[in-house]
C-alpha cells in the first residue's frame, strides 16, 4: 500500500501524474475533490475531503482540424480560450455552454473544458445542435482506481466498444477524472437574427416557441424571460420595461437568415411580432442569456428544470401559487431557470412534488451551502435507477473517493 | 448470429407506434419498429425520424439502438445516440426501468450514452421515445465526378472548411458507379474514377445559393463533372442508386462489408491503401460510403462458395480495419464489433480501456448473459 496522499491542493501537470495521485488515494481510500478551474465549485451537494485534485494545469489544445471539425484539448485548458480559437476559425461549440459564473457570484468566462463537459449545461442552441453531451467524441481520463483509460476517439462514427466518454459527461467528476476531452465543433453561422414579442403571458409564449421549432427554420434558440428579470438586459427596447420578452433566433447565412425570418414572423403573426434585432444585437442578447445575467447579483435560491416542454407554463403556474418565483423558459419550455424565494429549503419540497405531476426533474444550481448540504440538489431517482447508479459508480470508482456525495448521497 | 446454447429472444413483434407527440416533437414507439414505419408515422404531421441506414426498410430501431446506426444523412443530424431521448430497458434481473422521455436531458448519470451502441449487451431495449424533426421544405443533391479519389476527398474537406455541412456527402468510386448505374440507371457519369452526392436543404432560394456555393468551391478540385439534379424525380433516382448500391453490388459477386472509420483529412491515403491490400489478397474492391463523417465501406469482393476465398477476404478485411486504427480512426463505425471484430479490438484499445468498458458491462448484466460472446475478447475477462 503506497496511500499517503497529501491533504490540500494538487494540480498535476501530466495525466500520468494525476493518475497516480488517484492511485494513492485510492489506496488510502481518501476522498479527493475533482476540479477543474473551480468556476462551478459552489454547485451540487457540498463535498467535504481534505484533499482537491485539479486539473487547471493540463491546460492545452492538442488537436484542431477545423476541415475535420474536430477539436481535442486537455480537461483543464479555459473555455473562453477554446471559444476564441474557434471563433478565428468561424467555428464554435455548437451547444453554446452556459457560463455561470454571473449568477453564482463569480467573474464570466471562468470555466474550463472539462468542467463543461463535466456537467453537460448545454445552452439556448441545445434545441437544434444538441447537448454538450452530443459534441462528446472521445476522452481520456483517470479512473478511481488511478488506471488511466481512453474511449472513443476523434472520429464522428464510432461504435467500437461502449461509448464511456459520453457517459461522463454530466456525471460531475464522480465516476472519473477526464484529462483529454475530443469533441465535435461546427461552423458558426453567418448571420443572426432575432424576432422578438412582448408582453406574452407564459403560456402564449410556450406556444410561440413550440410553433417556431416545429417549422422547418431550423429555429436555433427559443427564450421566454419574464418581467422584471428582463431589465438586466443591456438592449435598451428589452430593458425599457415592455413586459416579458419572448426571443426566437433564426440563424444562417445572410439570404437565407433574412428569408426564414420574414417566414417565421408570418407564421408568428397571432403572437404580434414586433421587433427585430440585427446580427450585432442579436449576438449581444443571446451571449447575455448564455451568460444568466438574468439572475446575477441575486442570492435567491437558483433552479434549473428539464420538463416536458408544452407543459412548462402550466408547471411553474403550479409552483407560483405557493412560491414566490421567477422564471425565464429556454428550449421551447424544455428548460425552465427559476428563481425562488429564500426559503429553508429553497423551494425543493413544493418544485418536486409538482413536478412529480408534470414530469421532469429539478437542479439546485445556486443556494446557500447549507440548503445544498440539507436538500437534494440533483433530482432523487426512483430506486432502481438509484442502484443501477451506484453500481456504475463502483464499476468506476470501487473505493468511492470521487467527488463523494456531491450528486447523490452514497454516490 | 446467435451462438450454439443460447436463447435467441426477438423483438420484432414489439412493432406498435405508441404516441406521435407533434407539441413536444418526440415519437413513443416499440422498439421492434422498422427505421421507416417512425418517418412513416410522423410525416402526416410533417416531420421525420432523422437516421436513417440503408437497411431503413428492414432494421428495427432496437437494432439501432444496439449499434448506434447513422445514415446518408447524419452528416447534419446525428446518429441514434443524439436522436434518442428515452428508452424502456429490461435489465437481466427482470426491472423494468425507464431512462430519460419526452424532455430533453435525462436526470442523473446518462445511461442512455451506455445503452445506444451496447449491442444489447446491458439489457433489452423494448421501448423508446425518439426526436422528430420538422421535413425540410425542400432538398436536392449534386453530382461532382473527379479523376481521382484524392480530388474528391480534398473537395469533402473544402466543403466543410468553408463552413458548409451539407445533409449528406456521398463517396463512389469507378468499380461502384458503374454496378449501381447498370442497375439502376441514375445518371451517375461513368468517366470518372470518384463520385460524390452533395445533399442540401431548404427553400428553392436557398438551395440555389447552396449549391452553387458547392460547385464554386468544387471548381478548385479540377471537376470531371458538376451537375445538379433538376427535378424531384431525378433527386429520387440519384438517392435509388445509392441506398441500392449495396444490393447491386450483391448482384455481381459475394461481398466482404467493412465498416472502418477514418479522420476526413487521411481519406486520399485510406483508399489508396485500401486498394493496395485487396490487390494484396487478389480482391477486387468497391467503395461506397458516407464520406462527410470518413465512414468507410470497402466491399471485397470474393466467392463466399470457396471456403478459402473466405478465409482470404477476413484476413484482407482485419488488415483494412488495422489500418484505419492506425490512421487515427476506429474498427466500426455504424456496424458494431460483435463477433466478428471482437478479437480486433485490442488493436485499438489497451488492456486498461477494455476493463473499464467490461465493468460497466458487469455493472448491468453481472453474470454476463447478454450476447456474452460479442464486442470484447474471450482473453483477459476475469477482471479483478
Amino acid at each position: 500500500m503506497t496511500g499517503n496522499l497529501r491533504l490540500g491542493f494538487h494540480a498535476p501537470d501530466s495525466s500520468a501524474e494525476l493518475a497516480h495521485l488517484v492511485a494513492e488515494a485510492a489506496d488510502a481510500r481518501t476522498p479527493i475533490e475533482v476540479r477543474g478551474r473551480g468556476s462551478k465549485h459552489g454547485v451540487g451537494r457540498p463535498v467535504q475531503t481534505g484533499s482537491v485534485v485539479s486539473t487547471e494545469r493540463l491546460a492545452d489544445v492538442t488537436l484542431y482540424e477545423p476541415s475535420e471539425l474536430v477539436l481535442s484539448a486537455l480537461a483543464g485548458t479555459s473555455l473562453a480560450e477554446v471559444e476564441r480559437l474557434l471563433a478565428e476559425h468561424d467555428q464554435q461549440l455548437a451547444f453554446e455552454p452556459v457560463d455561470l459564473g454571473p449568477a453564482l457570484g463569480g467573474g464570466e468566462g471562468q470555466a474550463s473544458i472539462g468542467g463543461t463537459f463535466a456537467t453537460n449545461l448545454s445552452g439556448s442552441r441545445r434545441v437544434l445542435s444538441g447537448a454538450a453531451r452530443d459534441h462528446m467524441l472521445g476522452v481520456r481520463g483517470v479512473n478511481g482506481r488511478g488506471e488511466a483509460f481512453k474511449a472513443g476517439g476523434r472520429v464522428m462514427k464510432n461504435v467500437t466498444g461502449y461509448d464511456l466518454g459520453r457517459a461522463l459527461v454530466g456525471s460531475w467528476g464522480t465516476l472519473a477524472v477526464m484529462t483529454e476531452i475530443t469533441m465535435k465543433v461546427l461552423p458558426a453561422p453567418a448571420e443572426t437574427h432575432t424576432i422578438l414579442c412582448f408582453g406574452l403571458t407564459d403560456t402564449s409564449a410556450v406556444e410561440a416557441m413550440g410553433l417556431s421549432l416545429a417549422t422547418p427554420f431550423e429555429v436555433s434558440g427559443t427564450v421566454h424571460v419574464q418581467a422584471p428579470l428582463t431589465e438586466r438586459f443591456s438592449d435598451p427596447d428589452i430593458a425599457k420595461g415592455r413586459g416579458s420578452v419572448t426571443a426566437i433566433r433564426i440563424e444562417n447565412f445572410a439570404s437565407s437568415a433574412r428569408y426564414r425570418t420574414a417566414k417565421l414572423k408570418q407564421r408568428l403573426a397571432a403572437y404580434a411580432p414586433s421587433a427585430e434585432l440585427d446580427t450585432e444585437r442579436s449576438r449581444r442578447f443571446w451571449g447575455e442569456v448564455k451568460r444568466l445575467v438574468m439572475f446575477r447579483g441575486s442570492e435567491r435560491p437558483l433552479w434549473r428544470i428539464s420538463t416536458v416542454p408544452s407543459r412548462a407554463a402550466k408547471l411553474v403556474g403550479t409552483i407560483a401559487r405557493t412560491l414566490d418565483v421567477r422564471a425565464v423558459y429556454d428550449w421551447g419550455g424544455g428548460l425552465v431557470w427559476l428563481e425562488t424565494e429564500l426559503t429553508s429549503d429553497a423551494g425543493a419540497i413544493e418544485i418536486r412534488r409538482t413536478l412529480a405531476e408534470f414530469g421532469g426533474h429539478a437542479t439546485l444550481i445556486r443556494a446557500e451551502p447549507a440548503s445544498r448540504a440539507s436538500v437534494d440538489v440533483f433530482q432523487p431517482l426512483e430506486a432502481s435507477l438509484m442502484s443501477l447508479s451506484a453500481k456504475l459508480k463502483a464499476a468506476f470508482d470501487p473505493a468511492g473517493i470521487l467527488n463523494p456525495g456531491r450528486m447523490y448521497p452514497g454516490i | 448470429m446467435p451462438l450454439e446454447d443460447a436463447i435467441v429472444l426477438g423483438i420484432s413483434r414489439m412493432s406498435r407506434v405508441l404516441a406521435i407527440d407533434a407539441a413536444n416533437r418526440v415519437a413513443r414507439v416499440e422498439a421492434g419498429i422498422t427505421n421507416i414505419a417512425i418517418s412513416q408515422a410522423a410525416a402526416p404531421q410533417g416531420f421525420f425520424y432523422a437516421p436513417d441506414p440503408s437497411s431503413q426498410l428492414a432494421c428495427t430501431l432496437g437494432g439501432n439502438i444496439a449499434t448506434n446506426s447513422g445514415g446518408a444523412h447524419c452528416l447534419k443530424y446525428g446518429v441514434t445516440v443524439n436522436n434518442v431521448q428515452g428508452v424502456r430497458i429490461v435489465l437481466m434481473d427482470g426491472e423494468i426501468l425507464d431512462i430519460g422521455g419526452d424532455y430533453l436531458d435525462a436526470p442523473g448519470y446518462d445511461f442512455l450514452s451506455l445503452i445506444v451502441g451496447s449491442e444489447g449487451q446491458l439489457g433489452v431495449v423494448t421501448e423508446a421515445t425518439v426526436r422528430l424533426i420538422k421535413m425540410p421544405e425542400g432538398a436536392r443533391p449534386i453530382l461532382l465526378g473527379f479523376g481521382s479519389a484524392e480530388a474528391a476527398g480534398a473537395c469533402v474537406a473544402g466543403i466543410i472548411a468553408a463552413g458548409i455541412v451539407p445533409v449528406a456527402i456521398e463517396f463512389m468510386d469507378r468499380p461502384a458507379i458503374h454496378v449501381c448505374e447498370n442497375f439502376v440507371h441514375a445518371g451517375y457519369p461513368l468517366d470518372v474514377e470518384a463520385l460524390l452526392i452533395v445533399e442540401v436543404e431548404g427553400s428553392e432560394d436557398e438551395i440555389a445559393t447552396l449549391l452553387e456555393t458547392i460547385a464554386e468551391i468544387a471548381e478548385s478540385y479540377r471537376p470531371l463533372v458538376i451537375h445538379a439534379s433538376q427535378s424531384g424525380a431525378e433527386s429520387a433516382l440519384i438517392w435509388k442508386g445509392r441506398k441500392a448500391a449495396f444490393g447491386a453490388i450483391g448482384q455481381i459477386s459475394d461481398y466482404y462489408c467493412m465498416d472502418g472509420v477514418i479522420p476526413l483529412s487521411k481519406l486520399p491515403e485510406a483508399l489508396h491503401e485500401v486498394g493496395r491490400i485487396c490487390k494484396r489478397y487478389r480482391f477486387d474492391v468497391a467503395n461506397i460510403f458516407h464520406a462527410g463523417d470518413g465512414n468507410l465501406h470497402p466491399l471485397i469482393l470474393y466467392n463466399a462458395n470457396d471456403p478459402a476465398e473466405l478465409e482470404r477476404a477476413e484476413l484482407c478485411g482485419a488488415e483494412i480495419l488495422k489500418l484505419c486504427v492506425s490512421l487515427g480512426g476506429c474498427l466500426t463505425g455504424e456496424h458494431g464489433v460483435g463477433i466478428e471484430k471482437r478479437d480486433l479490438m485490442p488493436v485499438q484499445f489497451t488492456p486498461a480501456d477494455l476493463a473499464q468498458q467490461m465493468r460497466v458491462k458487469t455493472a448491468f448484466d453481472p453474470s454476463w448473459l447478454l450476447n456474452p460472446a460479442k464486442v470484447f475478447p474471450l482473453e483477459g475477462r476475469d477482471l479483478k
